[in-house]
């Protein structure tokens, strides 16, 4: 074939204008760079602010609210009649907000193939004695190895080990701006009053910090068991099931499922949070779109080069015609110009950029919210370098594709004789 | 019999811009291998023209055109394009030579694009012709670095690296001096007689007309001597 021949021209006519195929090339090189570390460090700077809900959030959270009774004692009197009852004032019905038969749910969540795991969870309202004064407070019993697996429980531990819930007895995970308050630290007692009057003493095992003070402030956390006994219940007094799945995008359904099937109310992630959805598709779009941009700003600039050349080369053209290069063959010709300045230019590009990239991810970033977080979150995904290259191609290839069509339509006869 | 190596049929030209106006009147003529033909006339008189046209450079016209026999009209441009490359040699008044190559490389590149030769086999012959025509010691320059001359002694032997059936030249001697355009006559005489291909050149020099072995003298698009064999042929 003439593949070669024709490539050999090409790198010639490159070589020969070299100054304008490198102007051409760093464009490319240069968007390519942006593109990727553009890419890179919004998707991580996304997979961070996501994982800040997504990983301490569960998918579908199981509970029984304080609520009415669906069903009034008149309802039942006047059923089938026709008239209807107007109540008001309703109290709630005499129930706590405990799931019913919260143990074979459990069970029955465990065998789903679907899902990832369960984390039983039950909510004590408590106030912290610091001397005379009480500070209203919420303690979470939970199983710290399920928590710690699941939601990732122990990356907002700053202080003590997680785990010592399950292995020191009545011990106590404060909040940080809670313990600050009471000016108490790991290894220390805190005194706390349940709702119901009784007074406990908690071993203080870790501070907690989730980044929001409001929470902070008021969020404890101890051993489930520890929790049922400050409520004084039974160890079945559970107040919410929260369940991870493999597959988030599933939870509405599954909500849904498991609210009919257990009697119960379930939440899923996208209703608790859906404005973390929007923000994180807004910026994606945002981010895609500057980097196309900068892509097609480099293609306008190899289109321009290219029919700069073609104009100086319009002798060259009429000759190769002359001599038996078909109009197929100029195009090629030109096509691979571009082709090449694209790939060079797209390859050092895709290097710079994951260069770049590391460089980023190694610049100090100290969130508050975020202890297991020292520097930009940057995201190496293959897909960002796959798109760049694959983008770099299709767009020195258009820009390419209509000044070589130009150029193999040229007349040599109008060419030559021009002369 | 051989088919002449160029045959034209009441080739008909019109140029269309500003106004249409009609520059070969149904020509006729036919060009034998080794035959070494002059075309001379006025300028304006459509020599260029017809030359473009037996070139398949330009394809729009009326009547036939046969190069070896084989009738261009609807073939596609690459096929045309195949034609040029195999059977044509073409040199222009100007060289035309690419300044990105060496002077070896302009000659080999019409073989490198038939793809008949491999590529040492190409350059042996592309020496083979520089060394015809003189230059052989200057086959790694580059154009820019050779004088007038010499650059048209190497369109001529980039002309003939594919061995092609017909030379056609438009005033290839028009901007060489007296020295050199002998030198180029020679040549062309050489080809003709000793290689046996078909010499079409238009030429505005009588002396160099004079000496072909054969005039085709146009004059307002229509051939008014030389149209029939003239008595120069070999065969």
């Amino acid at each position: 074939m003439n593949l070669p021949l024709l490539y050999d021209v090409a790198l010639s006519l490159l070589l020969a204008r070299w100054r304008q195929t490198l102007v051409a090339a760093v464009g490319v090189t240069f968007s390519i760079t942006m593109f990727i570390a553009l890419l890179s460090f919004m998707s991580g700077l996304n997979q961070l602010l996501d994982g800040l809900v997504l990983n301490r959030t569960p998918h579908v959270r199981l509970y029984n609210e304080v609520k009415p009774a669906p069903q009034q004692p008149i309802d039942r009197y006047t059923a089938g009649q026709r008239q209807h009852n107007f109540i008001r004032s309703i109290k709630p019905s005499d129930e706590l907000p405990r799931i019913h038969n919260v143990g074979a749910i459990i069970a029955a969540l465990r065998h789903d193939p679907r899902v990832r795991g369960v984390s039983p969870k039950t909510q004590a309202q408590v106030f912290y004695n610091v001397g005379t004064i009480n500070l209203t407070g919420t303690i979470s019993g939970i199983e710290a190895e399920e928590q710690n697996r699941l939601f990732a429980f122990g990356d907002y531990v700053v202080a003590g080990n997680p785990l010592s819930l399950k292995t020191v007895a009545n011990s106590i995970i404060l909040g940080k701006a809670a313990a600050d308050i009471m000016l108490v630290s790991v290894g220390d007692v805190v005194q706390v009053t349940t709702v119901k009057g009784n007074r406990v003493q908690l071993k203080v095992v870790g501070l907690f910090q989730s980044g929001l003070l409001d929470i902070d402030k008021v969020q404890s956390y101890t051993s489930l068991a520890t929790a049922q006994k400050l409520l004084g219940e039974a160890n079945n007094y559970i107040t919410d099931v929260q369940v991870k799945l493999y597959d988030f995008t599933l939870s509405p359904r599954l909500a849904q499922e498991y609210a009919q099937r257990y009697e119960v109310q379930a939440m899923d992630i996208q209703t608790a949070n859906s404005e973390f959805e929007t923000g994180t598709f807004i910026r994606t779009l945002i981010s895609y779109a500057v980097g196309i941009t900068l892509l097609t700003v480099a293609g306008f600039g190899i289109f321009n080069i290219l029919n700069m050349m073609i104009y100086e080369k319009m002798d060259t053209i009429a000759i190769l015609k002359a001599v038996g290069f078909s109009g197929t063959d100029v195009r090629r010709l030109f096509v691979a110009v571009a082709l090449a300045i694209g790939l060079s230019g797209g390859g050092v590009g895709l290097l710079c950029g994951f260069g770049l990239s590391a460089l980023i991810a190694r610049v100090p970033f100290e969130p508050a919210s975020l202890p297991t977080v020292h520097t930009y979150p940057v995201n190496f995904d293959p897909l960002f370098y796959v798109i760049g290259g694959v983008f770099s191609l299709v767009t020195t290839y258009l820009a390419g594709f209509f000044p070589a069509r130009k150029a193999s339509q040229i007349d040599p006869v109008i060419i030559i004789r021009g002369k | 019999m051989n088919p002449p190596a160029l045959e034209a049929r009441q080739l008909t030209k019109y140029f269309d811009d500003p106004v249409r106006v009609q520059v070969l009147h149904g020509l006729t003529f036919a060009l034998g291998r080794g035959e070494f033909a002059a075309v001379v006339g006025k300028s304006g008189c459509g020599k260029s023209t017809l030359l473009y046209l037996l070139s398949t450079m330009d394809t729009v016209y009326e009547g036939d055109l046969l190069i070896d026999g084989v009738l261009m009209r609807g073939k596609k441009e690459a096929e045309l394009a195949r034609v040029r490359n195999e059977q044509i040699g073409f040199v222009f008044q100007f060289h035309y030579l690419l300044n990105e190559f060496s002077v070896l490389r302009n000659v080999m590149l019409p073989g490198e694009k038939l793809g008949k030769f491999s590529r040492q086999e190409i350059e042996h012959r592309a020496y083979e012709k520089l060394k015809i025509l003189g230059i052989e010691s200057e086959a790694l320059k580059l154009p820019n670095q050779l004088s007038g001359g010499q650059k048209q002694r190497v369109a001529i032997a980039r002309a003939l690296i594919n061995d092609p059936l017909i030379i056609m030249g438009d005033e290839p001697t028009g901007n060489l001096d007296k020295k050199n355009g002998e030198i180029v006559f020679d040549i062309f005489k050489q080809l003709a007689e000793t290689y046996h291909q078909a010499l079409l050149i238009v030429t505005h020099d009588p002396e160099f007309a004079a000496k072909t072995h054969r005039i085709i003298e146009m004059e307002d698009g229509r051939i008014v001597n030389g149209a029939a064999t003239g008595p120069g042929q070999p065969q």
